[in-house]
């Protein structure tokens, strides 16, 4: 048994809320140099060499790198034998949300109601996303996702006759309607199988996992790689103005799926990819 | 073709920037977002003075993450144009010259910016930083109750933009990813 107490949650958050908007992942960033040597088109080779220096202008001064520092969206991930103690853990949640987005100059992207609309001029409240699993661990993956790219993302429930073409089909179909809207260079998640929302999260997922690694599954790699190259023939190009650069990543997550179904969710994320992980 | 023009713009200028353009924007424009559109659109409609004069003007689809001290404002990179279609041709006809956005926009829009001699610009979505150095000055106009929605006049300096859709209707997003299908 451990505990811990919930301001340590608190804190954690807070902290990554702001490392989350200032600065990517290494994979994101090396993604970002390799995909500006390989664009041909001088004017996405042009954009691209521009998003890479606003990167190190808000790693330098600390300022979001894009304006949209996203919904707050938090996977935790809690082990069994964790007792928390000090309060309520899903306030110490938003209160890590608030501070964060307080301290970090972050934007009060969040309006209360989807309705009437009225700001809650404090970021909160985040989606969290908990799981129970074995051990005395807290793992915390924090992600800032902009809607930009979120409008553009599409839910699909294929047949299971529709098999692996209407899967390529599905994921196709949202990346060009998305064009230039969601600000490629795109990393596109696809959650395969599972339920409506199963599907949905498994998307989710599946952007905050490495872009250089492939799925462990042999045929979703392939298909991981397939989508990718045919992705990258649309033409779209680095901001939608035309090029060989329009996605750096496909990560696809799978789930087992009902007899008549073949559920697809493809979350879209622009080339701001932000996810930040700890372990508590 | 690069190009450095001063905001606000005329037709006179709006007429020489052509699809594809790079163009160095300086000068004043206004930021306006989803909500501060909602309500320029409600106060058109009941026939009110608006809070900044729309003639030869230049909108930003824009709403800046917070200012750091010593700073005019925060991250400030392009929104969604799309989500503004619904209100831009009633800015267009009143004499709005320039629309700063990413993305594509509505037939309406389109038809609009012809019928009106007006210019589509796209700034580079996700690029918030660098594009925050342009920007020189930042006031709040309008609706300041909208938080980060609320109508800001700014200065800005050679303000990187491309020009997407020309007063003719020609559209750099059609004609560009064409060149690379394959």
């Amino acid at each position: 048994m451990k505990t811990i107490d919930v301001s340590q949650i608190t804190d954690t958050i807070k902290e990554m809320c702001m490392e989350a908007n200032y600065s990517l992942s290494e994979d994101m960033v090396e993604a970002l140099k390799h995909s500006e040597e390989m664009e041909e088109s001088e004017v996405g080779k042009k954009v691209l060499g521009q998003l890479l220096k606003n990167l190190q202008i808000a790693n330098d001064e600390q300022i979001p790198i894009c304006q949209d520092t996203g919904m707050a969206v938090i996977f935790f991930e809690i082990g069994q034998d964790v007792h928390f103690v000090g309060g309520d853990l899903e306030k110490a949640i938003h209160e890590g949300v608030r501070q964060g987005y307080h301290k970090g100059y972050l934007r009060h992207s969040v309006v209360g109601d989807p309705i009437l609309r009225e700001n809650t001029k404090d970021n909160t409240p985040a989606v969290i996303h908990y799981s129970i699993v074995s051990g005395d661990q807290v793992n915390i993956t924090f992600t800032s996702k902009g809607f930009g790219s979120e409008n553009m993302s599409r839910i699909f429930m294929l047949k299971p006759s529709d098999g692996i073409e209407g899967v390529k089909q599905a994921v196709l179909s949202a990346v060009k309607e998305a064009g230039p809207n969601a600000c490629p260079p795109l990393v596109v998640g696809v959650g395969l199988g599972g339920d409506f929302e199963k599907a949905a999260i498994l998307a989710k997922q599946a952007l905050t996992r490495n872009i250089k690694e492939r799925s462990a599954v042999a045929y979703v790699k392939e298909l991981e790689m397939e989508l990718l190259e045919k992705i990258n023939g649309l033409g779209i190009g680095p901001a939608g103005l035309g090029g060989r650069i329009t996605a750096l990543a496909v990560n696809i997550n799978t789930f087992p799926t009902h007899i008549a179904g073949l559920p697809v969710a493809v979350n879209i994320c622009c080339h701001v990819n932000r996810h930040v992980c700890k372990t508590l | 073709m690069d190009k450095y023009i001063i905001a606000p713009i005329t037709e006179e200028v709006t007429a020489n920037l052509k699809s594809g353009d790079f163009v160095y924007l300086s000068g004043t424009v206004y930021s306006a977002r989803d909500a501060a559109h909602k309500r320029l659109a409600e106060a058109i409609e009941k026939g009110e003075d608006l809070p900044f004069d729309l003639k030869d003007s230049v909108v930003y689809y824009m709403g800046p993450s917070p200012a750091r001290e010593g700073r005019p404002i925060g991250s400030a990179g392009p929104t969604t144009a799309s989500r503004m279609d619904k209100y831009a041709p009633a800015l267009l006809d009143l004499g709005q010259k320039a629309m700063i956005g990413k993305g594509k926009r509505s037939q309406e829009v389109i038809d609009a910016m012809i019928r009106n001699h007006a210019v589509y610009f796209a700034a580079i979505g996700g690029a918030g930083a660098l594009l925050s150095k342009c920007i020189t000055k930042s006031e709040v106009v309008c609706y300041e109750d909208l938080g980060a929605e609320a109508v800001r006049r700014l200065e800005v300096e050679n303000f990187p933009v491309i020009v997407v859709i020309d007063s003719k209707g020609n559209n750099l997003y059609e004609t560009s990813a064409k060149e690379y299908l394959r």
